[in-house]
């Protein structure tokens, strides 16, 4: 399939056919974010016309309208909960993948299969119970609670990306470093992490995408003062009856950051998704 | 640690030696032990809770209702026809998002595996559907892709002459598939061009020097390296799948009645809207012990794909 393969005027004509079917696909699939982004900039009686409206002169008056119609506590909320989380993940994740690589435990494939098996665990199964405690100890509608829940939700897959970072590192390198009797932290800290960090921002990258799209446990644990992003979104979708043109507005700025990172570290992106599996 | 190693072993008494490798084990294990005794906390202790609760009849609506009652919650759920729905539409949703989204994958993945004009910029468009926020793609879908009225898809199939069709509440789990295969495929399509990327070059060269044609190569060499990466995406796509909550809860709130319902949904409405927490907490145990069972066995397909070395 290399670019050698096709030659000759009948090759190049399959690959002319190919590439059009590709660029058509890549269209198709990317044509309902663009009306979303279309309908974000159109007046609302243009949003939900039948037929579409096409042609249309932008306005920035939704954009407005969502970023003076009170978000900013849903996005401060959201940055707590996905900022605060993504340090916790990383701060207790590091040192557990280097004690599950490096310097390893007895019985590794046993603490990863506990922590690949809480991801199985659905979330539905442990809600209940986080509902009754939460309001127990009063901390619900309380934006601390989705941080140790997010840290919780991103940690395993945290544990198992980094451990594919850190079984990277030569051995020789670590050698060395105890040879110069470094001890844990010093090694941490001044021959490991500056070898992992793109591993360690991969790993960040996909505990802020998680952490900051998440709706369940918004949804069911907050109310008004705690409320995140995705809670915005559908209390645009309820409370005002169907403002297509500023929910769509809403919808297209609550997934900007996130489609921003992923567009620039699409490298990253892959290697998280499959928890470190695929370098 | 280099100071006990390096005494010589003929100096020390057994006790000290045991002595020695107990330290050796304790600080290998404590930086393992922040993130191991949190995720305990935090993952299993509210799980135990939920069995408890799953014996006993406590509603939130009926504070003097918390009785103990032994397996009634189970008894029920083995008689509750929505709930042997919602278990089938969970079956349907996540084998049918998965497996289509996989075939779709495969598909973009092969096509851009192959240079031409603008491929990165293709592969940055095709990826973004997995980038927009799950509750945002699922008002997308509700709304501007599948309303009766407006929608895009309904006009579009105006043109060709296909009458008007009201897609979520005819087609409910259509519809909610059709969000959710939208989103996954780009999953799918990037760890399957991974994959196709990590052939061996030299290999696809000798093949075609032999005069191997794209089908011969494909099921010889491909397919099999691919293996790996398809087993990889199945699981993992399994595992968020089975958790769809966004689309049903904006698309459809799992109507008409309960007809498009998955298991999660349906616990949801049952704690959260019927305030039964008993019953609901059995339905998460009972879902639990499912996933047990399907994750044994995917968890032998994991191993194998990471590679756990010890």
């Amino acid at each position: 399939m290399s670019a050698q393969t096709y030659t000759g005027p009948r090759r190049r004509g399959v690959g002319v056919a190919l590439t059009t079917v590709t660029w058509l696909l890549a269209l198709a699939f990317f044509f309902p974010v663009l009306w979303l982004a279309m309908t974000a900039f159109k007046q609302e009686n243009q949003a939900s016309s039948s037929p579409p409206t096409w042609v249309f002169t932008p306005t920035l008056d939704q954009f407005r309208a969502v970023i003076e119609g009170g978000s900013a506590v849903y996005v401060g909320n959201s940055a707590i909960a996905t900022g605060v989380s993504t340090l916790l993940v990383l701060l207790l994740g590091i040192p557990a993948s280097y004690a599950l690589s490096i310097r390893p435990v007895k019985r590794v494939s046993d603490v990863l299969f506990f922590f690949i098996s809480t991801k199985m665990l659905p979330v539905v199964a442990v809600i209940v119970p986080i509902y009754v405690i939460a309001g127990q100890l009063r901390v619900l509608d309380n934006i601390w609670t989705l941080v140790v829940l997010y840290t919780a939700m991103n940690l395993p897959i945290a544990v198992w990306m980094m451990r594919s970072f850190f079984q990277e590192i030569p051995v020789e390198v670590l050698e060395a470093a105890s040879m110069d009797g470094a001890g844990l932290m010093r090694t941490l800290r001044s021959v490991l992490l500056p070898m992992v960090a793109p591993g360690i921002a991969a790993t960040a990258l996909i505990c802020v995408i998680f952490a900051w799209n998440e709706f369940f446990f918004a949804l069911n644990l907050t109310a008004s003062r705690a409320a995140t992003v995705p809670l915005f979104i559908t209390s645009t979708m309820t409370s005002e009856g169907l403002f297509l043109a500023r929910l769509s507005a809403a919808a297209i700025l609550a997934s900007l950051p996130v489609i921003l990172a992923g567009w620039i570290a699409q490298k990253q992106l892959v290697r998280g998704l499959s928890m470190g599996a695929i370098k | 640690m280099t100071a006990a190693v390096a005494t010589p072993a003929h100096t020390r008494s057994p006790q000290d030696a045991r002595a020695v490798a107990r330290a050796e084990g304790w600080r290998r294990r404590a930086p393992l032990l922040p993130a191991l005794i949190f995720t305990i906390v935090v993952t299993q202790v509210p799980f135990l809770v939920t069995i408890w609760y799953s014996l006993r009849s406590r509603n939130l609506l009926r504070p003097e209702s918390d009785l103990f009652v032994g397996f009634d919650n189970y008894v029920r759920i083995a008689q509750d026809a929505t709930f042997r729905q919602a278990a089938a539409n969970s079956v349907v949703i996540t084998l049918g998002c998965v497996l289509v989204a996989m075939l779709l994958g495969i598909l973009l993945a092969l096509l851009l595996d192959r240079p031409f004009a603008g491929r990165g910029l293709a592969r940055t468009l095709l990826i973004t559907p997995f980038l927009l926020m799950p509750v945002a793609s699922s008002v997308l879908w509700s709304v501007a892709m599948l309303n009766p009225t407006y929608g895009l898809l309904n006009w579009t199939l105006s043109l060709v002459g296909i009458p008007s069709v009201d897609w979520t509440s005819t087609y409910p789990v259509v519809s909610i598939l059709m969000a959710l295969v939208w989103q996954w495929t780009p999953f799918m399509m990037l760890l399957v061009l991974a994959g196709l990327q990590a052939q061996p070059r030299d290999v696809l060269e000798a093949a075609a020097m032999d005069g191997a044609g794209w089908w011969r190569t494909f099921v010889s060499i491909t397919l099999p390296q691919l293996r790996r990466y398809i087993e990889l995406g199945v699981l993992l796509g399994i595992i968020y799948v089975v958790n769809t909550f966004d689309q049903i809860y904006i698309m459809t709130a799992g109507g008409p009645g309960t007809e498009s319902a998955n298991l999660p949904f349906y616990i949801y409405q049952r704690a959260f809207l019927g305030f039964d927490i008993g019953q609901a907490a059995a339905m998460g145990v009972v879902v639990v012990i499912a996933t047990i069972i399907v994750a044994t066995l995917a968890l032998r397909l994991i191993f194998r794909s990471f590679d756990v070395r010890e």
